[in-house]
């Protein structure tokens, strides 16, 4: 929690984006039951009665409760509609993720039940790897957006690096004892990125062999981090993310905070160049501090077979309180992608290559932590 | 590698072992009258339960040098080996089955290895020889090893027979031989571990794990058999419907509900109902209902233009509405269940 305070540079920013982060959602709550369909609706008439049955579809069967809140998102209509119709968008995507006002209660009911009919009734899909997008969507991820905008208050950079629709590598700087840097840049890139892509992740052989973790990882979209499954996911288009430091990553002291580890082997380079897809370095700032690693027990580690037992200050000396992850402030930055089809056919079999690319996406990350941790004013605003 | 065609005078014969289990009988019965066939042989233990169809029936065990008389004696040209079985207690036993699975095999091989009229062998296979293992790939393709080989059962027995294979086409490289590697099968009439699993009134599962299962249904499989037999296809293929099934929701799509036990209890649980001959569940099972397994199969795409017509969600669910599983649980009752709860709640909430 040192080098926080080195330089608070632009004093000005933190705050900034922590209040639009939460307060449109408040605010926009009400706002909500009143979709972009309605505020046009409602800027002729007034939202008394049903004036068309053609607009008066599902979502609104609440104008007559908020008379109140609809004229006056009418109100600030046409020069700021834009403004508002992301805002509203945005809550509303929050509010699909847990709140039980807001979105019509009707249309969530319906929706839910529709849900979990097709859950009993085994109704769904799931890919090759196992991954099920709707149950990753309405319930996983759903679990982790309050974590994320409340708890974590994520920021996110440079989005549009990533392709909407291609093939690409996401790689990305490994923290937090927990792998929970990987849930939030998945949640980051699913909820905020323009295409809404799923973010398939390759994991440790550790995470498969638990029961319900392992569960839990492949219907999130997950799979083992092995050279097929990356090219075979690469191959077929998807975003793929991979943390190559592994275990020493979110395992290492709370003292080598930010300072990055082995690159594995490189596999991941390799994988990239042989689907010819880009690489995109992504620098994950604020999980270094959710756990502080102070300590690690590694005769326990050894008997239980893990890679190592986390002491940090509240865990186990507050018992399961300790499991409490602290609320630092996150940034997530998507760097601009490194292109891999610019090397002849085989490169991927070129050692010397694959090194050096290695070693830039490495540079590249380890920079832009740098900068991001400058920028940071403090672990917690 | 374009097909034999079929010379003027039909002129092969075809022996069929295990011809009185369900798939062995059906391919015999179709190979009877294709192109370029002459006869028929199907051999086992015991005869077949239903008619051969213009098949001949040899009782001979395959374990015993005699099988390598019925080869000469018939100037076999093509063998498919159809006998290496998944199922101990249907064999008599976990000693007999691997006895018939492995000896069957090597003296089968070593009659085939004598005869110079042999020119074809086509085995049936199954995935199993991948094992199943939190290390592994999320698909199989036919040139990756098993990330842990299988120690016992059904999956060593393969991977030992799959072993004897390729021993004999290193010795009789002028012989054409093709591996089918298998997923589960179902299908209207065929029986396995699976279709008695299934049809439990409660679906035992591991705690804590959802295994990916692919299904291959039995008209595919056989027709993936009976091409390879007729056509010349030499080499190893993955054959397993598209697409993937996880546990829990295949037993939901059964109407069966779940019962996740710890994985030692359903050693236990698997032991006593082998026991009691409810279903035929070996213990090896279980690690692949923790880690489960798909195969990629591309290859038989590509080089033999095999497709199976059912995916594995249209294998299981014609499974289940042929088998005429009774539904604990029927989609029809849910859905009105759901119209129901949507109902009240929206002439409640919505006042």
């Amino acid at each position: 929690m040192t080098e926080a305070r080195i330089i608070p540079i632009d004093g000005e920013r933190p705050r900034r984006p922590v209040k639009k982060a939460v307060a449109p959602q408040a605010s926009a709550a009400p706002a909500a039951a009143a979709p972009p369909v309605q505020a046009a609706a409602s800027a002729a008439a007034e939202p008394a009665g049903k004036p068309s049955p053609a607009l008066d579809i599902k979502p609104r069967k609440r104008p007559v409760k908020r008379p109140v809140a609809a004229p006056a998102s009418a109100e600030a209509a046409p020069a700021d509609r834009n403004a508002d119709d992301a805002r509203v968008d945005e809550a509303l995507h929050e509010v699909l993720g847990g709140h039980p006002d807001g979105m019509d209660w009707d249309t969530r009911v319906a929706r839910t039940l529709d849900f979990l009919r097709r859950r009993v009734t085994g109704d769904f899909e799931v890919d090759d790897f196992g991954f099920d997008p709707e149950l990753t969507d309405r319930v996983l991820l759903a679990a982790v957006r309050p974590l994320y905008s409340k708890w974590f208050r994520v920021e996110t950079r440079g989005l549009e690096n990533i392709p909407d629709s291609a093939g690409a590598l996401l790689v990305a700087n490994h923290s937090g004892t927990v792998a929970i840097d990987s849930v939030m840049t998945q949640l980051a890139i699913h909820d905020h990125h323009p295409a809404h892509r799923n973010l398939r992740m390759l994991g440790a052989n550790l995470v498969f062999q638990l029961p319900v973790v392992g569960e839990v990882a492949r219907k999130s979209g997950a799979t083992l981090a092995c050279n097929a499954d990356a090219e075979r996911l690469l191959g077929s288009g998807e975003l793929v993310g991979v943390w190559p430091e592994g275990f020493k990553g979110i395992g290492k002291p709370f003292s080598d905070r930010y300072k990055l580890q082995r690159f594995g082997r490189g596999g991941f380079v390799a994988a990239a160049l042989r689907a010819r897809v880009p690489i995109v370095p992504c620098s994950i700032v604020g999980a270094e501090e959710i756990y502080p690693i102070i300590g690690n027990v590694k005769s326990l580690a050894r008997l239980l077979g893990v890679p190592y037992v986390p002491i940090t200050p509240t865990f186990p000396l507050l018992g399961p309180l300790g499991l409490v992850p602290l609320p630092s402030k996150w940034i997530i930055e998507f760097g601009e992608p490194i292109p891999t089809d610019i090397y002849p056919e085989g490169a991927a079999d070129d050692p010397m290559l694959v090194f050096n690319l290695t070693d830039q996406v490495r540079e590249t990350i380890q920079h832009t932590l740098y900068k991001l941790l400058m920028q940071r004013r403090s672990v917690f605003f | 590698m374009a097909a034999k065609s079929a010379g003027s005078p039909p002129s092969r014969v075809v022996l069929v072992t295990g011809v009185s289990r369900h798939l062995g009988g059906r391919l015999a019965r179709e190979l009877v009258g294709a192109p370029g066939i002459k006869r028929v042989i199907g051999v086992d233990v015991i005869p077949p339960p239903g008619e051969l169809g213009g098949a001949e029936f040899v009782r001979a065990d395959i374990r015993n040098p005699i099988i390598a008389k019925v080869i000469t004696a018939a100037g076999v040209d093509t063998v498919v080996h159809m006998s290496v079985i998944a199922t101990p207690v249907s064999a008599g036993g976990r000693t007999s089955m691997k006895e018939i699975n492995v000896i069957g095999t090597m003296q089968l091989l070593a009659a085939c290895q004598k005869a110079d009229s042999i020119r074809k062998l086509v085995v049936k296979s199954s995935t199993a020889v991948y094992g199943a293992s939190p290390k592994d790939p999320a698909m199989f393709t036919e040139d990756m090893e098993p990330k842990a080989m299988p120690r016992s059962g059904f999956g060593k027995d393969s991977v030992e027979v799959e072993g004897y294979v390729r021993g004999f086409a290193r010795r009789r490289p002028d012989v054409t031989v093709s591996m089918a590697r298998f997923a589960n099968f179902l299908g209207p009439r065929i029986d396995t571990p699976f279709t008695s699993y299934f049809q439990l009134p409660v679906v035992p599962t591991v705690l804590g794990f959802d295994p990916r299962m692919q299904f291959v249904h039995e008209d595919d499989g056989i027709d993936l058999l009976r091409r390879l037999t007729l056509e010349d296809h030499p080499g190893t293929f993955n054959a397993a419907g598209e697409g993937a099934l996880l546990l829990s929701q295949a037993a939901h799509r059964a109407g069966r509900p779940t019962l996740p036990l710890p994985s030692p209890l359903v050693s236990a649980f698997g032991d006593w109902i082998r026991r009691s001959r409810i279903v035929d569940f070996s213990p090896e099972q279980i690690r692949f209902l923790s880690y489960g397994r798909m195969v990629d199969t591309s290859r038989a795409e590509r080089r033999i233009g095999w497709t199976p017509k059912y995916s594995t969600r249209e294998t299981f669910d014609e499974f289940v509405a042929v088998r005429g599983i009774n539904r604990h649980l029927p989609a029809e009752r849910v859905e009105a269940l759901e119209h129901l709860v949507a109902g009240a709640l929206s002439r409640g909430g919505g006042a």
